[in-house]
This record gives C-alpha cells, structure tokens and sequence, in this order.
C-alpha cells in the first residue's frame, strides 16, 4: 500500500525517474514514494537488449537491461519503494492524486510531484497511413516486448519505417530474432542516425553500414488482408511507386511525449515539444509540479534523462527547503523551420544555471546561423554546419542574462 | 465429419442481426443453431459502424427500416441497461451549414415525428453554438434530436450471443456455408468445409453475403453493394471538444459525414460512403482520409490538433432498393433478412421480433420455455466504473487492479475474463472487441507483447497462428 501522503511523488521509474528517486535519497530526503505501471521498473533500456546505455551518468557503456539493473539496485540499496503495477489515474487538487493497483485504490498527497512518464513511438494509425488493418504491424517498443520480453515470433522479412537512433535498435532487435530487414525508410533525403557520444561510432557505423537505407520516400499503403504481405511506398523525387514485399512493419521513432498526466493535471505544453513547458529548473506551469526525462520532448538517451532526473531533484529539494516558485515567466519558442528548443521557459527569479539550450529543426539544413531574439534584438546568434531533424544541438546559454524580464517572449529563428 | 445434429431453426450469420434473432428464438423451446464464417460473433458490418444509436428520426416513413427501429429502439435501451452494455444517449444535433439545408430542416422534424420521435426540435444558430461552442463557423441551425446515442458496437452483438448459448442456443464459429440442400422429411443441410448440420427452419443474416445465401435458396430480389465508410478514431484529450452525435443533413445516399463520442471515451470522424464490388475491401485510402479530415477541420476546427488514435473502414450491405430486404418464403421455410443497411445494430431487436413473427406465421411453432436466463457483460464504456477504480473488485481480485493496458486501463482480470468468457476471446482482435485492450492511443507500444503472451496460454494456439504467420485459422 502507498502512504497517504509523501514529501515528493516520483511518477515513472525509467532512467529520468529512478535517477531523481536515487538523489533525493542521498540528499536525505525520506518520504519519497515512487510509482512505476510497468511490472518491473527500469523504464525502456530494460527491453534494449544492446549497448550504449550509461555512458555519461555511469561513465561506461552497459547493455539497456544491465543499465535498468544498476539503477533499481541503487535504489534497492538505499531503500526506495518501488511501488511497480501502479498506476498515477487523475488529479484532485493541488498535490492530490489518485492512483490504483493490486491493493486498491487510493489517494495520496504530495508536496511536490516529479512527472517522469517518458515517450512513446507514434504508431501506424497516428501517422494516418492508410491500407488495411493486418497482423505484423509493430513500433520499436511493441517489437522489443514480443522478442526480448516474451520471446513471441515476429516475422520473416522486415521493413522499419523511420531512420533515427531508435531505428537502429529496431535494425538490432530484428537481426537478434532472425528476421531480414528488406529496408529502412525515411521520408527525408538522409537518415538521422547519430552516433550520441564518443565511443558509440565504432558500434553504431557498423550496423548501420549493413542497413539496406531507402531515403527519399513515402509510405503510401499497407498491403495484406490478415497479415502484412508488402508495403507500398512512393519516391518523393520521381513519384514513382514501388511494392516491398515483407511481412512485418516497424514504424520507429517520431517520438510523442507521455503526456497525459501533464494534461489531465492542467499543465501548459510546449507546442513544438508537446511535453509540457518547463523552465531550466523543471518546473512546469502548475506550482510544485516538476518534469524531467523524456516527457520534455522525444526522444534523448536514457543517460540524459537520468542526469536530467538528478538536476530536477536538486530543484526540489530547494522548493521543499524554501517553498518559493518564481512567479514571473517568460516563454521561450521557436520559429520555423526549427521544432522546439527544451528549456521552454524562463522564469524569474532564477534558480538554475544553465549551460546550453537543446534545439532540433524540422528539417534538413546546412550552413545556417540561429539567432536568439527579443523585442527586435539578436541578443545572440550561433553557427552550425548542419541541422538534422530528429537530433538535438547545443546552443550556447551565455545570452541568457541579456533577456530582459520585462520584455517580450524570446524566439529563436534561422537568421 | 462431424456428426450431423437435427435443428429446428439455422441462423446464418452471427452479427448484431444474426445474434438478435438466436436471442428472441432462445426464449422458446427449440433446437438453434447459429453459424458463422468467421471465428467470433460482430465480426463483419457489425464491428466497423459508427456506433450511433438511431432513433431512426430521418428514416423514410412507412418503410420497414423505420417501422423496426421504432419498434427497436425501447427494446434496446431495456437491454443495453439488464445487460450492461456500455451506452450513453447524449442527443444528436444535424447541422445545417447553408439556406438550402436550412429550408430542409421543417420537413426533416415532420419525418422525425411521423416516426415517432416526438422530442426532436429546432434549434437557432445561437443555441447550437451555446450547446457546441468548439463547432467551427457557419452553423445556420440545426435540428435536437434528444433520442439519439452511442453505444458499444462490440458488446452488443456479444451479449445477444452471449445470451442465446446462455440459454442453449448452439454457436458454431468458423462454418462458412458453401451449400443449402434438400434433406428429406423437411429439412434442409448446410454445409461448410468439413461440417453440416440440418435444420427445419432456416434465417438469413448474412450481411454482406445475405444474397449469395438468397441465391442459394434460388431467390434474385437483390444485390449486395457494399457501401464503404472510412472513420477516423481521435484521441481521448478531443472528447471535451463536443457533447452531442453531430450529424449533417442526410443526401439520398447516405447520412453524411459526422462526428461523434464514442462510449470509450474517444471521438470519431466518418464516415465516407464509397460504392465498391468487393465485399473485402475494408481497407483505408489516402483520398477518404484526406477529406475526412477536410470534413472534420469545417465542422469541429479543434479536433484537428489531437493525435489520431486509430483509423478503420467498415462495409454496410447497402441494396439497389432504399429499404431492409426482410422476406419471408413460408413454403421453402425460410426467412430472409438482407440489406440491413447503416441502422442495422440499432434495429436489430425489432428486426428479430419481427422475424420470429414470420417465422411463426411459416409455421414454426413457439412454445415458451420456463425460464430466460439473463446476462450481464463486463462494462468496458467510460460513463460508468471500471474494475481498476473499484476497491471492491481489486479486493476480492487483485488482479483487476494490474493494468495491463495503460491507454484503456484493462487490467489482468479483465483479460482473463474475457479469455474464459461463455463466448472466449480467441485471437487478438477478439480479445480487443472484448476488452479495449489495444484499442488505444499506443495502438500496442507498451502491452502488444504482454497481451499476446497471455491469448497464447489461454487458448493453447501457437503465436505464428494467432499472428497469422502460418496458414489456418484461429479457432
């Protein structure tokens, strides 16, 4: 059973909320209750069964399963409850929530909540592919449960839909259960695979060298009455039309935040992130309500979500401490052709430094400069060689003393 | 071979039709049988409608379609509440959008009258927008029709089925007739692949299929056009954005595009109406998703910026003729009930009563049994509690407090119910129609695995079967 009420309410036990749970624990901090749906926690690196997992938070490279595994036994060894099978089910006033579970129903209350409810792929339907409504239709999550989770047989001949980082760990779960992947989709003219830190390269190339890469091109119809039997696709440059055969899709990536305890709590998103807005302390919009991981914005590797997790507790120990939260904000936005820009928010007065801002763009883009604006000024302005959809970069946080409090939003915009 | 079994009445085709006239049949003393193509009830026209419960306020008066739904629509609300299936009658609101389907609107509340429906009235712009103020502009008034509803499209036929074999009505799942013969002493055979059975008296509820079963028994009156209609599942976060069925002023063909809540709590767009040959293309096109979302964006702007949850085509068994196509042949001993058309889960009762009295007249006889036993199925709608939200149930079962399915909250339990129901679920899309499960905005992301996992334990079929990765089907 839960406790009726509890300092801090962790709600997810992936990497952003497990790593937060692990902070506040050492800060001291005692009445921590920690739910996660899941059976197990751990969040998605517990189904990865591949490596590139830990590299900035352990400072080594680990499997996704052994990640999750060092986790929850960190938590384990400072006595954190991991209330798993439970479930956040609505809001009912300030720091008063309702859950469920194998116990029952009930009620607790928190002083300050930490949403960590993370992403999911946008599937199939979302996407508005049409076509029929066959078997052998999957997301990379879905794909992962049937063949690292329940050892279920997936397919012959694969086709994944998407060319991001998560693609990749498709490309590795369907070599692992033996189906051939016929190709790898992407509407833009190149893929966005990334390696995310040093020592990835080596790993990543590899695989990803081997991959039958398809670029340019639109899904247009899925074929097949009772199971996937091809996928009909067409190429942007020529229109011409072309059948896969295959019998099993993976639509992988395009990322949605987990989003909707944010919503049903009445927090303001971020129109370009959809998780909701946050300033570079984690606060959202609603007083004693924190967000950090992948709920921010789809998708960033599970490290930066745990030393996301961790900044966050810092800022909620300070709320527990000083009971303040800044009242006056100004909204950080973005500006076509870019996406978002995580933080999202500013709010005065501050109570975090911040080092770099995460921006992505909606497309490909090369050469281009990143003006920061306010009331008309460049209050600064960055160059990068290329912008890649799907990939975060770093702008540089100096100018942010140059805002002025009193002004206007700020915007980014390609200069 | 199996062994042949001797029936009083066949049904063939087991949808909201087929499974309400095995219902009305099982309260009387007879041996019934009802035969189905596919592996479960509701799975043709039945499982891909809008889920609109019609008063049948715009059917053209005099016509057998809208005697029936008169004479089904209390019928159905009496059930739908002994049974628990999910429903809510929020009203229906037709828009006009112009002068011309403004002027339509009189005539349209004179038919709603003339078929009974006493409470509809008009409604001036302002009011529509005070009832609706998401409703995007150029609303010119509008007809309220209090009457209309949605209800669960899936427990519907499942709980008529439910309540024939209940009460020892003989389901047989996967028996596709291929032939109807004379079989001396008054009876005829049906056979399918590897099984026949005979029986005295014979219904035909085949929906899509009803006049190749026509033909069989050598009648011509009709063809089957089927009628395609693609909808448009949107996200849970649109539900707030209407209150009312916001249907169009119907055109001669079909009753237009509109929007509506579903009883899960979603909102659908659709549907489109397409005339087609082939009674399997339930598959979507880019062009019918394209102007549904044309369609939905004049309407209801907002709905536009949620997510799409999922998006689905349906078939109806449209006719050449405007009317249901129920025909009785006393001396062949056969009733045939074809062209049930858009109305046909809303109808469904009236239509039974109204077979069972023909097949009275063509000389079945109806003795009442002593005892009727009811039925109750498990609530899957939003307007009510749920196992995970009652202590009651968790305690006496925790495991209706395990979500398995996040999106819809369907917990273990309910799972397993629906795995070891009167009428199991036996593949992945029954165990859905059963549940929710799978129904929602991950469309699978979290619970896939974990839900197929449990169908193969619970029905000893290999996952390359159930996935449909080996040939044969799911039984």
């Amino acid at each position: 059973m839960l406790p009726e009420a509890a300092d801090v309410l962790i709600v997810g036990a992936g990497p952003a909320g497990l790593a937060a749970a692990i902070t506040l624990r050492r800060q001291g901090l005692q009445k921590l209750v920690v739910v996660e749906r899941e059976a197990e926690a751990g969040g998605i690196p517990r189904l990865c069964h591949h490596s590139g997992f830990g590299w900035r938070d352990l400072r080594r490279l680990l499997s996704g399963p052994s990640y999750a595994r060092r986790y929850r036994e960190a938590a384990g060894r400072l006595d954190i409850a991991l209330h798993t099978e439970t479930t956040i089910t609505g809001w009912h006033g300030p720091g008063l929530l309702s859950y469920s579970g194998p116990a029952g129903p009930g009620r607790l209350r928190a002083r300050a909540v930490l949403l960590a409810t993370g992403c999911r792929e946008r599937p199939r339907a979302a996407r508005l592919v049409p076509g029929s409504r066959p078997q052998g239709i999957f997301t990379t999550g879905s794909l992962q449960q049937f063949v690292y989770g329940h050892g279920l047989p997936v397919g012959r001949r694969a086709v994944i839909i998407g060319a991001e980082l998560v693609s990749l760990s498709a490309l590795m779960t369907l070599r692992h259960a033996g189906v051939a992947v016929v190709a790898m989709l992407s509407e833009l003219p190149a893929h966005q695979i990334y390696p995310p830190y040093h020592p990835a390269p080596f790993f990543l190339l590899d695989r990803l060298g081997r991959a039958p890469l398809l670029m340019g091109v639109q899904v247009s119809r899925i074929l097949g009455q009772r199971r996937v039997e091809g996928l009909e696709i067409t190429h942007l440059a020529s229109g011409r039309l072309e059948t896969l055969l295959c019998d099993t899709l993976v639509f992988s990536g395009d990322w949605i935040p987990e989003h909707e305890m944010a919503r049903l709590g009445g927090l303001r998103l971020d129109p370009g992130t959809q998780g909701p807005l946050v300033d570079p302390g984690f606060r959202t919009s609603r007083r004693g309500v924190f967000a950090a991981g992948n709920l921010l914005r789809g998708a960033e590797t599970a490290d930066n979500c745990a030393r996301e997790g961790q900044a966050a507790a810092s800022q909620i120990l300070r709320f527990l401490h000083a009971e303040r939260w800044p009242d006056h904000e100004i909204a950080l936005r973005v500006e076509p052709p870019l996406r978002w820009v995580f933080p999202n928010a500013l709010r005065w007065p501050a109570t975090a430094g911040l080092h770099s801002l995460a921006f992505r763009a909606a497309e490909l883009l090369a050469r281009v400069g990143v003006q920061v604006m306010q009331n008309g000024h460049v209050l600064h302005e960055q160059h990068f060689p290329t912008l890649v959809p799907n990939v975060s970069m770093a702008l540089s946080a100096r100018w942010l003393p140059a805002v002025d409090p009193a002004g206007g939003e700020v915007c980014l915009r390609i200069g | 071979m199996m062994r042949e079994i001797d029936y009083d009445v066949a049904i063939i085709g087991a949808g909201a039709v087929g499974t309400a006239i095995a219902r009305a049949l099982a309260r009387y003393r007879l041996r019934v049988v009802l035969v189905e193509r596919q592996p479960d009830v509701g799975m043709g026209t039945s499982k891909a409608s809008t889920a609109i419960w019609h008063t049948g306020f715009d059917a053209k008066p005099g016509t057998l379609e809208a005697r029936l739904l008169q004479r089904s629509y209390p019928l159905t609300e009496r059930f739908m509440a002994e049974a628990g299936v999910p429903v809510e009658r929020i009203g229906g609101l037709l828009i006009a959008w112009n002068d011309e389907q403004l002027q339509t609107l009189p005539s349209l509340m004179h038919n709603a009258q003339q078929n009974g429906v006493h409470d509809a009235r008009l409604l001036e712009a302002g009011e529509i927008y005070a009832r609706e103020p998401h409703l995007g502009p150029g609303a010119r008034g509008g007809l309220y029709v209090p009457g209309e509803g949605i209800f669960c499209t899936y427990t519907l036929p499942l709980a008529f089925a439910t309540q024939a074999v209940l009460n020892g009505v003989s389901l047989r799942l996967n028996f596709a007739v291929e032939g109807v013969l004379p079989a001396g002493e008054g009876f005829y055979r049906l056979e399918a692949a590897g099984a026949s059975l005979r029986c005295r008296f014979l219904v035909n509820a085949a929906g899509l299929h009803s006049d190749e079963i026509d033909h069989l028994l050598g009648h011509h009156a009709f063809q089957v056009r089927p009628r395609r209609g693609e909808l448009i599942v949107y996200d849970k976060f649109a539900r707030e954005l209407l209150s009312h069925v916001l249907l169009p002023v119907p055109t001669a063909t079909t009753k237009g595009v509109l929007i509506s809540p579903t009883v899960y709590g979603n909102v659908l767009l659709g549907p489109t109406a397409e005339e087609l040959r082939d009674k399997s293309a339930t598959e979507t096109s880019a062009a019918g998703l394209q102007s549904l979302l044309a369609r939905g964006r004049a309407i209801l702007p907002a709905l536009l910026q949620e997510e799409v949850t999922a998006s689905y085509a349906g078939l109806r068994a449209a006719t050449e003729h405007g009317d249901y196509q129920i025909r009785a042949h006393p001396q062949q001993r056969y009733i045939c009930v074809g062209g049930i058309r858009s109305t046909g889960l809303s109808g469904a009762m009236g239509i039974a009563e109204h077979v069972v009295e023909l097949l009275a007249e063509a000389g079945l006889v109806l003795k009442p049994r002593d005892e009727f036993v009811p039925v109750r199925m498990p609530f899957i709608g939003e307007a009510g509690t749920r196992p995970y939200q009652s202590a009651e149930r968790i305690a006496a079962n925790p495991d209706y407090g395990r979500i398995v399915c996040h999106c819809e909250r369907v917990t273990r339990g309910e799972i397993l119910d629906a795995l070891h129901a009167v009428i199991p679920a036996r593949t992945v899309d029954g165990l859905r129609r059963r549940t929710r499960a799978l129904q929602g905005r991950c469309q699978g992301f979290n619970c896939q695995g974990a839900l197929l996992a449990l169908l193969v334990r619970a029905t000893g079929q290999p996952a390359e079967r159930l996935l449909m990765l080996e040939p044969g089907d799911a039984t």
